[in-house]
């Protein structure tokens, strides 16, 4: 399909670029092709995203340190959680794994670059407009999106404010960016992997990715279409989810969840690779079972297709309907919990070191099953009933999303910013940021749980007196965590500017094709495709 | 468990204000009915079963962080599959669901079974309260916030029930089976008794079923849980559980009461009030009912509320004028009054809408002219 294309790229490179590294100043930027450098802008606009929605979840913790109102109105507030949870998902934490992708997949398989570098550039460029969009909705006449990150129909169409059309190209923009980003990572696995690197020689890493990239193609458009239909009921006077005119509320939900659910695996199977690589090299042995790895991220990723209403057991389903989403549910642990499983063999008899990137992979195998063991309980339909739209479920999905899918990016940041450099950070600065980022993260987050339990619903501005001692603790601990993550800012940026050399393979235990290639990666790597034995 | 619940508690009290506020309970409520107990076992078994499997899991590890590692000199072992070991960890994972799919399936099925019930309460959400129906009796009634600005603004104290009292709670007996119909009049709303093991949705235009059977009469309190707008965290859920005989005397009274206040009202219709009189009553109706949106000063908030002060309608035609308000808009925010306020609150709403931030029609809107206006349609 592609062949002739990166045939093309491939005797360009050949051709031009054979000994000159990067263009210089602003055009670079602007107009690279180069997956390296789009990487790069990924991970920076990630960064960049992860402290604009930590701000916010800094105001929303203000808000919550002590009962009563004292520092935003309640709309003002749904706005924050609202965008808070927008750019998390789609500004930060997916971006951040197109990053680590555009960075590694190409070097872990061998292949010059992407397979199509042009759309890899637009659909990184797109993204910022999308996201400016996105917040100087906040600066308009009557404010941003404050129906919640899941824009619940009717509340975002018919009682929602005047700038939610701004809301809903914004949602487009990103789910273009992330189908182009999906169909490039997909054609580049398939078409570009060097000689003799079969699919089941491939990283795990790569693997998680192609299967990920599927599941975006799969439900983006869904999503489009769950935006669109909220852009045409409240401006056009359709009535997709309005009973009055022979639509259902609930539909919206059954549409939304269907991008929902895909969209949490999304978030985290990319995550399971990143700590998959992570693990043997610091066991300095092999990831024990791979190939049933493979198997089981194919099966979440199937499995994840028919679980969604797991999160509208409270809507009034039939008790069919009930039970059969709490059974698939219940399943999905299985296959979540064979990887967990396979890590420990992994570490079992190892050779372990604790540099720092095997810190966070390992406080992510933790902290990521405690949120797995939550997801069990909600999992139940009965019980669901209780914790629903509880700060259980906020505490639930934190500990999946922030010490789960972050920690994992912080460990892939931290494994693989020696090669992109040439440099080794800053040891000591690092192990600060990741038990400071321990500590106050499971300050923030393990609280939540008993609030939850204890009856406090989630998205108000305002509680009964008796969760007040915890939400502190909770506020105080979120504070010391969005501190905590400024020292990330230093190391990388130390790291960049300078630092100890570093060999190509970096890490001592390290196998793949990405420690093959010169400290710092040169512009361009496998012009050459490798031999793979 | 202990160890951390203390160690919980000791940071609590280093943070503990002199509020009159209850210790937070850590767990989850066993609640007051067979269901929620039921629910509060899954609730404990899943638990202790994600406590020993994390028990074992992360002890593995932990053992292995402690001794496989480079420094105590050891070398990598070789092994890096076993398929024994793989179908184990697969099927073992699968036998405890099952086991656990059983109870869960019982509960979840009695949870779902509303028939024959002895009383029946319509339950309808509106932003931002709740409204409750009786379909045995003559008896309706909207249940309100009862915290005040005040508090919730810091400047009074908090009251022990902050939040979570309402100025009529809805009253159902214990020992007989309740049934809610569920639903709302504009966005979604979740009506949630923790203590009931209820929470259902009520989705507009559709009508969701709950029940409950109550076993201790008590007052219990809960809240919205759906994100329903603006004022979600101010719109509590009271339930008062009385024993049968009580709740019937309370039932008889309050139909009673309803009556009372209807004729009243026909009383009122032959009255007119003063200018003064219409204007008072009408800021105190305007504050408790339209001031969550269209603000105290009128102006609303822009791009989200209109504003009254100057608007078309409040200083236009005075038919158009209660038109909207006893009847709402249709396709927005804006909710019909007629049925949840009196002829009384009406009337002074409409006359201290004209009147009010610098609007000057002079208009003295009374009782009979709304009535005038419902009953012409």
């Amino acid at each position: 399909m592609s062949t002739t294309e990166n045939n093309a790229v491939d005797s360009n490179h050949h051709a031009d670029d054979h000994h000159h590294g990067a263009p210089k100043g602003i055009k670079r930027w602007f107009l690279t092709t180069n997956h390296k450098d789009i990487g790069s802008m990924y991970l920076i606009f990630s960064l960049v995203m992860f402290f604009i929605g930590g701000a916010m979840a800094m105001v929303i913790r203000a808000e919550l340190f002590q009962p009563g109102l004292q520092i935003v109105e309640p709309d003002f507030f749904n706005q924050m959680t609202t965008v808070h949870g927008l750019i998390m998902v789609f500004g930060a934490v997916m971006p951040a794994f197109v990053g680590l992708a555009n960075w590694m997949v190409p070097m872990m398989i061998g292949a010059p670059d992407m397979a199509l570098p042009r759309m890899n550039n637009w659909s990184f460029w797109i993204l910022p407009f999308a996201f400016l969009i996105l917040l100087s909705s906040l600066f308009m006449e009557g404010g941003g999106p404050n129906f919640g990150w899941t824009f619940y129909a009717p509340l975002s169409t018919t009682f929602s404010n005047d700038s939610t059309a701004f809301f809903v190209f914004s949602v487009h923009i990103m789910g273009i960016s992330s189908i182009m980003g999906a169909i490039n990572v997909i054609v580049t696995i398939v078409n570009l992997r060097a000689p003799g690197m079969t699919y089941m020689k491939m990283p795990l890493f790569v693997w998680t990715w192609l299967i990920t990239a599927f599941l975006l193609i799969a439900v983006m458009p869904v999503l489009a279409g769950a935006v669109t239909m909220v852009l045409t009921d409240k401006y056009f006077a359709t009535s997709f989810f309005d009973a009055a005119g022979g639509g259902d509320p609930v539909m919206f939900q059954h549409i939304f969840w269907f991008f929902g659910h895909p969209e949490v695996y999304i978030m985290i199977l990319p995550a399971f690779g990143i700590v998959s690589q992570i693990v043997p090299t610091f066991s300095r042995k092999k990831l024990f079972g791979y190939s049933s790895m493979v198997y089981a991220t194919a099966s979440i990723a199937l499995l994840s297709f028919v679980v969604w209403a797991h999160h509208m057991f409270t809507t009034g389903m039939p008790l069919a309907g009930e039970l059969f989403f709490m059974y698939c549910t219940m399943l999905i642990s299985v296959p979540t919990g064979v990887k967990v499983f396979n890590w420990v063999a992994t570490m079992w008899r190892g050779a372990l070191t604790f540099e720092v990137p095997m810190m966070f992979s390992i406080a992510f195998i933790v902290l990521f099953t405690i949120g797995g063991f939550s997801g069990l309980m909600l999992a139940i339909t009965p019980v669901d009933f209780q914790y629903h739209d509880t700060y259980f479920v906020v505490a639930h999905f934190h500990y999946v999303l922030v010490t789960g899918a972050i920690f994992s990016i912080m460990a892939g940041a931290y494994y693989w910013l020696p090669k992109w450099t040439g440099h080794m950070f800053d040891i000591g600065l690092a192990k600060a940021h990741f038990w400071l980022s321990l500590i106050s993260v499971n300050v923030l987050f393990f609280p939540m749980h008993f609030v939850g339990l204890a009856g406090m619903p989630r998205r108000i501005p305002d509680y009964a007196t008796q969760f007040a001692d915890f939400n502190a603790i909770i506020s105080i601990g979120g504070f010391a965590f969005g501190l905590s993550q400024i020292l990330f800012v230093v190391v990388v940026y130390k790291c960049i500017k300078g630092g100890d050399k570093v060999s190509d393979q970096v890490w001592e235990g390290a196998e793949g094709l990405e420690w093959e290639v010169a400290s710092p990666a040169p512009y361009h790597t496998f012009s050459t495709p490798p031999e793979i034995k | 468990m202990t160890a951390k619940q203390s160690s919980w508690l000791l940071s609590a009290a280093v943070f503990a204000n002199n509020a009159v506020a209850e210790e937070m309970p850590l767990n989850l409520t066993k609640g007051v009915t067979e269901i929620s107990r039921n629910v509060y076992d899954l609730h404990m078994i899943i638990f202790y079963i994600c406590c020993v499997i994390g028990a074992v899991v992360f002890g593995i590890m932990f053992w292995s962080m402690l001794y496989h590692r480079k420094s105590k000199g050891v070398a990598p072992a070789n092994f890096h599959e076993s398929t024994k070991v793989e179908i184990l960890w697969t099927a073992i994972p699968f036998v405890i669901l099952i086991a656990m799919a059983f109870p869960a399936t019982k509960t979840l099925i009695a949870m779902e079974d509303t028939s024959k019930a002895d009383l029946t309460v319509q339950v309808t959400g509106s932003q931002w309260k709740w409204h409750y129906k009786y379909f045995d009796h003559e008896l309706e009634y909207y249940s309100l916030l009862a915290t005040t600005k005040d508090e919730i603004y810091d400047k009074r104290e908090k009251s022990v029930n902050y939040l979570l009292e309402v100025d009529r709670p809805l009253v159902i007996p214990t020992g007989q089976k309740v049934r809610f119909l569920i639903t709302s009049d504009d966005v979604i709303h979740s009506w949630w008794v923790p203590e009931f093991a209820i929470k259902k949705d009520a989705n507009p235009g559709f009508i969701n079923e709950a029940w409950t059977r109550v076993d201790v009469p008590g007052i219990y309190r809960g809240q919205c849980a759906e994100l329903c707008g603006k004022d979600h965290g101010f719109m509590p859920v009271v339930v008062i559980a009385k024993e049968p005989a009580e709740f019937d005397k309370w039932v008889s009274e309050q139909v009673e009461i309803a009556k009372k206040a209807k004729e009243e009202e026909q009383k009122l219709l032959a009255m007119n009030m003063s200018f003064d009189e219409l204007m008072a009553h009408g800021e105190k109706a305007y504050n408790a009912n339209c001031a969550a949106c269209h603000q105290p000063n009128g102006q609303g908030i822009p791009g989200v509320f209109p504003a009254l002060k100057g608007s078309a309608i409040a200083i236009g035609d005075l038919g158009a004028h209660i038109d909207i308000v006893v009847n709402g808009k249709p396709g927005t925010a804006m909710q019909g009054y007629g049925k949840q306020l009196g002829l009384k609150d009406l009337a002074a709403i409409i006359t201290y809408e004209r009147n009010a931030w610098g609007n000057s029609t002079g208009d003295a809107v009374q009782a009979a002219e709304v009535i005038k206006y419902m009953s012409g349609q």
